[in-house]
Formats: C-alpha cells, structure tokens, sequence
C-alpha cells in the first residue's frame, strides 16, 4: 500500500478545515453571552440554548419534523421493500422503467416537486396537512430506501433460499426465516437514511406546510431570511448534535460508507 | 427397479438446449459423478433433479417416486451448494437444525439429531460458531451436516469442493467419500473436475452439450475412453491422427505419420482415426532395439514424477515417469521410447480437435 | 401457472407504483398544464392555454440572467468539486483503516446535516462583520470589509461545501474498484507519485468523475436553500425566482413555466451527458 506524503495530510487538513469549519463557527456562536453573533464567542454562555425553550415555535417545529421524519420513513420503507424485490430478482417487461421511476425523485429538482406537490394538494384539499406532507416526503425518500434495500436483495447468494427450500421450508418461512434477515440490514440502513433525509428537508416542505405543520427546518429557514441571532446558532447547534448522534449510531451499527456509497469493502 | 431412475430427461430454454435426452440409473448408496466442462448441462440436471428448474421433458424416479409434480420442498433432498448456501444469520447448530425444524422434529430428538450431523463432520466443538467465522473447509462440513441430519434418499452435491485450495480439496475429498459411506447415502455429484470425480465415484457419467457420452466406473472410464473428447478430459494423453489400415480379431494395424504402428483389435472400419496414447505408457529406454527414435524438447520436474516433451518420427509426444532418484535425459539428448501395442487407444475420428 | 408469475413483480412493486402515478405523475403534468395558464392579478389564475408565460420568460433578459447565473454558478461549483474531491477521495483510499473511518465521518457527515444549518455557517463566516473580514481586518490585509454575502462567489463557497460530498463518494466507487498494486507497478517502473497519479489513478478515477459531475451539476443547478439564504433577493437564482412567483407574487402559472424550462434544461444537459459518458466509457471499465 503506497501511503500518503507530506503534501496529501497538508491537503487532507486544509479540506478537513473547510469541510468542519462552518460547523465549528454555527456551534462557537451559539455560545455567546452577548446578544449578536460573535466568533470566536467573548465566553461561555448556555442562555441562548435556555432560550430556545422560550420559543415553542422551535419545539413544536422539531416535533413534526421528528414524526413526519418516522412516518414518511415507514411509508417509503413498507412501499419500497416488496418493490426492491420485484426489481431486484424478477424479470418482467417494464422493470427499468419501473426503477427509474422510483429513483426519479432524485433527478427532478426539487423546486419542481416542491409545486408539483402544491399544486395537487391544494386540489385535494390537503395542503397544509400532516397527511399531505408525510406522502409528499414518502417520494422524495423512497429512491433512497429503493437503492440500499435493493443493493442488500440484489447482493444476496440467491442459493441460501434454495437450500432453505430444499431443507422443506414453505415460500413464506423463506422470507420470514431468511430472506428478511439477510435484507435487514439494508431495510433498516434505507429507513434511518430516509428519516434523516426527512428531517432535513426543506426546497419541497417550504411549499406544502402551514403555520400549524411548519418543520424545523422551515422554521430555521425563515427565521434565517429575517434575522440572524444567537438563538438561530443554538437551534443549529443542537440540531447538529443530534444528527452527529445519530450518525455515530449508525457508524456503530452499519457503517456510514455503507449507508451512503452502497456496498464497500 | 432402480432406486433412482432418470429417463429421457430433456430441458430446452428459449433458444438453447441445455439437456437432451438425459438417461441414467443409480442404485441405492451408490456415488456417480456428472461431469463435464462448464455449459455441458449437468447442473441444470441436478437442477431439475432438485426441483429448481422443470424439465421440458421426460421423467425423475425417486425410490418409485416420480418427481415431475413435487415442489423442491417436498423432495427431501439433501443438497450442498458450490457456494455452501450457509445462512450467514444463524450459528452451526441452528443450520443444522434448519431442516429438522421445518419437519417439526421435536427440540430433543432435535438436538440429539444435530450432535450426531456435527459428529460425523467433526464440528462438534464449533456448533455455536457463526459461519463468517469459519474457515472454507469447516462450512463445506456444515453444508454436509445440513444436508445430511435430514436423512436425504438422495444426496446432490453441486460442485462441493471447487471453492477449497489444492491441498485442502484432496484431504476433504477422503472425508467426503468416508462420511458419504458412514451415511449409506446415495449420492449425485457434479463437477468439471476430473480428479474428484475419479477420486469420488463408484461410477462416472460423462456430458458433453447436453447429452450423455460415457458412463462407466472411473477406471474403465479412464481406461476406454469412448471419444478423443473423453480421453482429453480425462486426465492427459497424446493424440495422433491416424489411419487405420487393417483390423483383425486380436491385433490392427495402423500408419501414424507415415510410420507403421501395431495396435489392439477395435471394432471400427479401416480409415482414418485418432491414435491416443497416455503419457504414463511410454516407457524411455538407452537401448535403440527396434525402438523409436526419440529426441528430448523439454523436461520439467514434479517432485514425484518427470514431464518430458519428446520430438519422435510420430509427432510431439509427452511422456510422464516416475520419479526413482535416478539422473533423467536432459533436453537435447537422444532417448528411444517403447510401448504396450493394447496401450494404444484407437478412437473414431472427431472433427473437433479437443 | 403462467400468470401467477407474470403478476407477481407487480403485485410486489404495486404500492410504491400506485403511490408514485398519484403523488409524483399526476401533480407533474398538472404543472406542466398549469404552465399553460395564464393569471392575472385581480382574477388569479385562469383556466386557458396560451404559450404566454413561456413567450415573456424566455423573451425577458431579466430572466436569461437569472437562469445563466444559476447555470454559470453551478458550473464553477462542479469544477471546485472535481478539483477538491478528486484528490481527496484518493488520499481517502490510501490512508489507514482508522484513520479512514474518522475521516469519512468528517468528509461525509454533513451530508446528513440539514443544509440550512451548514449554510448558516456560511453566512457568519461570510458576513461584512463575520469571521473571515474580522481575520481579515485584524491581520491588516484589508482596511474595508469585502463583500462576499449576497455574491455569486459566496454562494458559490458554500455550494461547494455542501456537494463536495457527492464528489467524493462517485470517485470513491470508481477508484475502490481499482487494483492498488497497478500504482506500485507504476512506482516500480520509474513513475514519480505526480505521474503515478495522472497516469494510473486519474484514468480510473474518470467514470466516477463524471458520474459526480453530473450529480453535482444538477443539483447545484435547482439548489434553493444555500442561494435563497446567501443570495437572497440580490442573487436570484431559477429556484429562488420560481419560490418567489409561488409564494410571492402568487403568479403560478408563471413560476410553473420557469419550473418546466429548469426542469427540462437539466434533463436536456443530464442526457446529453450521460450519452457523452456511454460513448467515450462504455465496456472499458466493466
């Protein structure tokens, strides 16, 4: 193995610093005792984190985007699973296109799905629901729930089955007893990146919410275009760590390579 | 009435014909082989012979059972994979159990079945282990184990040590042949690998695009190859276009090269044939004595034998000798070659030049 | 026994196909009609097809700029991310098991954070009184803060830091693929690590570099959140201006026929690239 020189760790450094550096500030502001954004902060403050608790607007935001993250992740994940295994094992006349549908979402911008989806709520009436955006972010994460559930079928030594089968086991013990436990991986690396996906989303969400169903995300985003202040650094912050939490939790379990590359040795 | 009776057996897909005309019986506790190379259609016999695919016709006879309507499920078949199949998600044990689960074997007779499976395997110490943490050989037992604690009428081995390295194939080879007799059970094997199928088998079926070529035990096999493909695929041999000129009740007569040969009596029409000759039945000897000239091209040493390449009046010859400790010709000598008259094998000319 | 069998993939992919035709197909060609609207402020939208809204976008400069700025803004973005990742994805590759795992942690974790919060960073950094004029000012390097919220170039900074993750993870796929032995070949032949890398890896890298190009491209190209928060309304971009039609100036008809054209000229240039990558990459690197 040829290792790196000098000029690669010099380079892989600065890169580390740009990548990192704008979290560090979002996270060194929210500490601030004075009332405007400072970096690096004159102290150590924990009033702007007490603020928050002020703000029920916040805290009602990051209670929808959580169940709408869950929600729309289970939707996505019980529609794509049985459709992973359509495209992944069978042949029939019309499963690229089928693919390419379910993986569409990622090729349209997302500004056209986002009045897509406007667009046909407010001819249901839906606009502004719960229901309305749990099916809207269903499609917007189902490629990715499609792409690690299929990679996981499609990986799969098909003989495991048959020797389950030539060991007497019915179609359905199949599933329950292998099949499923050989996919889960997969299904739960696809329903954690989903949710994530959910809880993040804003270009489609910016469309579809009203002020009783308004996501953090939309919350921090208007808050953004208004004002900048401390408050919106502590939101940040704390948004921050739980998806760095989460993260490490799915490192410790999947592999975060796994989870976004696909499989990787 | 054989135990396993397989007649007629044909499978055609779309635009190819993977089988054809496929017969053959196997008797109870016996060990045959399918072999041939890659594409000749011997897994898509044990294919349909497991259920996995349907034939497009003709019929599999299990103990007076035919087949044709029962779901892979339902055959009671043991079968190990190539890939072994384990499931990576449970330990040894309950792998084993698998099989003995779905036929709603209660958990102690379950559990006594197993230890006997992993005893005849010598796994017992390694039950509890998952397969990840195994070596090759150690999850070719399981799949053995597996296939077996459910007391298969009939046992399938799909290419079952062509995932192993040279030495360990050989060692898993003499255990294979002792557990498949402790067991008693009869066995169907497919390989492309001629050595395990001799090592193996009591007798050996020989495909080739789809057909049945030869069947026979390993040495007859081996010994009277009925085709130049047979005898190419089965270990090495010299081939030589010949014509054959007379053939009388105990002796023919031949012309190799423009030379004359004397070889065994065959039952073809005088013309032209192929002329085999193994390696191993060319004796080199110093004294010329009516022998052939033979000049040395090439040698090269295999610990227990020698491998020459001879220049000879006849053509290019490969000559195999035991290793005796003894100074061999070297390249560029000059050495006179003999052999057996019956050795020479006489088979009808073939277009293909395999 | 035949159609069972036929019927069993679309049984199985019958939801997600169901949920798709009515939340994905329909609303689109509803848009697409609706682009056919026209609107008028006291009547909101009518219900007739005329090709008005396309004749005053594509006939306004007004709108050739902002369409050219988001073009030209996400270019220069997908030739940062080439110029960053590439070389990074490749020291990735070649660092030690432990080291590589912290470093992919850092490389791709923010790709899980919500864009708002990293552009948020951005915006204080960028800022007349953020960190980057306060270093700058306290070094002595400028007298006046420089402007870089509210600029292309800005925007342009933190679409980087938000796409340079897809970057890493195309070339990634490409080059674990490779057999790293070739690069010792190419050592022990003579080549010093600059040709060892133009030589052997950047070829073998090429696939992924154009697969995350095209990646990066598009989805610079509809970015909303990252111009929205540091453009605002000075740098418009496609995404920004359809927003503001929608939720602004409440001409819908009019922000769903700049939709259609985003739409379309990321389709146009997303195939012809692909095309592009079948010629020239076909066979070679399977």
């Amino acid at each position: 193995m040829i290792s790196n020189g000098r000029y690669s760790l010099l380079f892989n450094a600065l890169f580390t610093l740009f990548m990192v550096g704008p979290l560090v500030v979002v996270i060194g502001v929210s500490f601030t005792p004075t009332g405007y954004l400072e970096f690096p902060p004159s102290g150590l403050s924990l009033r702007w984190f007490a603020a928050i608790l002020d703000n029920p607007d916040f805290i009602d935001a990051a209670w929808v985007s959580l169940k709408l993250g869950i929600a729309s992740a289970t939707v996505s994940t019980i529609v794509a699973v049985p459709a992973a295994l359509a495209i992944g094992r069978e042949k029939f006349s019309g499963r690229e296109a089928l693919q390419a549908l379910f993986l569409s979402p990622l090729t349209v911008p997302t500004v056209v799905l986002g009045i897509a989806f406007l667009r046909l709520l407010s001819v249901l009436e839906l606009n502004g629901t719960f229901v309305g955006l749990v099916l809207c972010h269903a499609i917007i994460i189902t490629p990715f729930v499609l792409r690690l559930v299929l990679s996981s079928v499609v990986g799969m030594d098909r003989s495991i089955e048959k020797a389950a089968i030539s060991l007497g086991a019915s179609n359905w013990t199949v599933f329950r007893r292998i099949t499923m436990p050989l996919i889960m991986p997969g299904i739960v690396g696809g329903w954690v990146l989903a949710f994530i996906t959910s809880f993040d989303e804003l270009t489609v969400t910016v469309f579809i919410v009203n002020p009783s169903t308004t996501t953090l995300p939309v919350r921090l985003f208007s808050h953004i275009t208004q004002t900048t202040d401390p408050l919106i650094a502590s939101v940040s912050t704390v948004v921050i760590l739980f998806t760095v939490a989460l993260m490490l939790l799915i490192n410790r379990f999947y592999g975060l390579d796994r989870l976004l590359m696909g499989e990787t040795k | 009435m054989s135990f396993l009776e397989i007649k007629a057996l044909t499978k055609r897909f779309s635009e190819t014909t993977a089988v054809e005309d496929f017969s053959l019986t196997v008797e109870r506790g016996e060990f045959v082989s399918l072999l041939g190379p890659s594409g000749c259609g011997k897994t898509t016999t044990l294919q349909m012979i497991a259920g996995f695919e349907q034939p497009t016709s003709g019929s599999i006879i299990l103990h007076g059972r035919n087949l044709a309507k029962i779901p892979a499920r339902k055959r009671g078949l043991g079968i190990v994979f190539q890939t072994y199949a384990l499931f990576p998600h449970m330990t040894v044990e309950q792998n084993v159990a698998f099989g003995l689960e779905m036929r709603g074997i209660p958990e102690p007779d379950r559990r006594q079945k197993v230890a006997a499976a992993l005893d005849l395997v010598k796994l017992s110490h390694l039950a509890k282990r998952l397969p990840k943490a195994m070596s090759g050989g150690q999850r070719q037992r399981v799949a053995l184990a597996r296939a077996l604690v459910i007391e298969p009428e009939l046992l399938l081995l799909d290419e079952p040590l062509s995932n192993l390295d040279a030495k360990l194939r050989e060692e898993m080879q003499l255990e294979l042949r002792r557990i498949q007799q402790e067991a008693g059970v009869t066995t169907l094997l497919v390989t492309h690998d001629q050595s395990e199928a001799m090592a193996l088998s009591d007798r050996i079926a020989v495909m080739q695009s789809g057909r049945l070529m030869q069947l026979g035990t390993p040495f007859d096999t081996y010994e009277t190859p009925k085709s130049t493909f047979i005898s190419n695929f089965l270990g090495k041999t010299n081939c030589l276009n010949a014509r054959l000129v007379s053939t009388t009740g105990t002796a023919s007569t031949l012309v190799i090269n423009g030379i004359e040969v004397s070889g065994p009596s065959v039952n073809l029409l005088p013309g032209d044939v192929m002329a085999s000759l193994r390696p191993e039945r060319i004796d080199i000897v110093e004294s010329s004595d009516g022998h052939t000239e033979a000049k040395v091209l090439e040698r090269i040493f295999l610990g227990d034998q020698w491998l020459f390449r001879l220049e000879t009046k006849l053509g290019e010859l490969l000559v195999v000798r035991r290793n005796r400790g003894r100074r061999e010709a070297e390249p560029g000598e000059n050495v006179f070659i003999v052999w057996q008259p019956e050795h020479l094998q006489i088979l009808p000319a073939s277009r293909e030049s395999a | 026994m035949k159609s069972p069998q036929n019927m069993k993939p679309w049984l199985l992919s019958g939801p997600a196909f169901v949920l798709f035709l009515v939340l994905l197909l329909i609303p689109l060609v509803m848009t697409f009609m609706l682009s056919f609207n026209s609107f008028s402020f006291y009547g909101g939208i009518e219900d007739v097809y005329t090709f008005g809204n396309y004749i005053e976008v594509l006939g306004d400069s007004y709108f050739y700029e902002i369409f050219l700025r988001t073009f030209l803004i996400a270019l220069i973005t997908t030739v940062f991310c080439v110029l960053l990742g590439v070389p990074e994805a490749y020291i990735l590759l070649r660092m030690r098991p432990l080291a590589r795992s912290i470093m992919l942690l850092v490389v791709l974790g923010p790709l899980l954070i919500s864009v708002v919060v990293r552009t948020l960073g951005w915006a204080i950094l960028l800022g007349n009184n953020g960190v980057i004029n306060e270093l700058l000012q306290s070094l002595g390097l400028i007298t006046s803060p420089v402007k870089m919220l509210y600029t292309s170039g800005g925007i342009v900074a933190a679409l980087v830091h938000v796409m340079i993750p897809f970057m890493i993870i195309a070339v990634w796929a490409a080059l674990q693929r490779r057999d790293p032995s070739a690069e010792q070949a190419a050592e022990s032949l003579g080549a010093s690590p600059v040709k060892v890398f133009t030589r052997i890896v950047l070829p073998q890298a090429m696939p992924g570099i154009l697969s995350g190009s095209l990646i990066v491209f598009s989805l610079s190209a509809s970015a909303f959140a990252t111009p929205a928060i540091l453009g605002g309304r000075r740098v418009k971009v496609v995404s920004t201006t359809v927003y503001d039609e929608f939720l602004n100036t409440l001409n819908w008809p009019l922000g769903a026929a700049i939709a259609v054209l985003l739409l379309a000229s990321v389709l146009v240039i997303m195939l012809s690239w692909n095309r592009l990558i079948e010629k020239r990459y076909t066979g070679v690197f399977e």
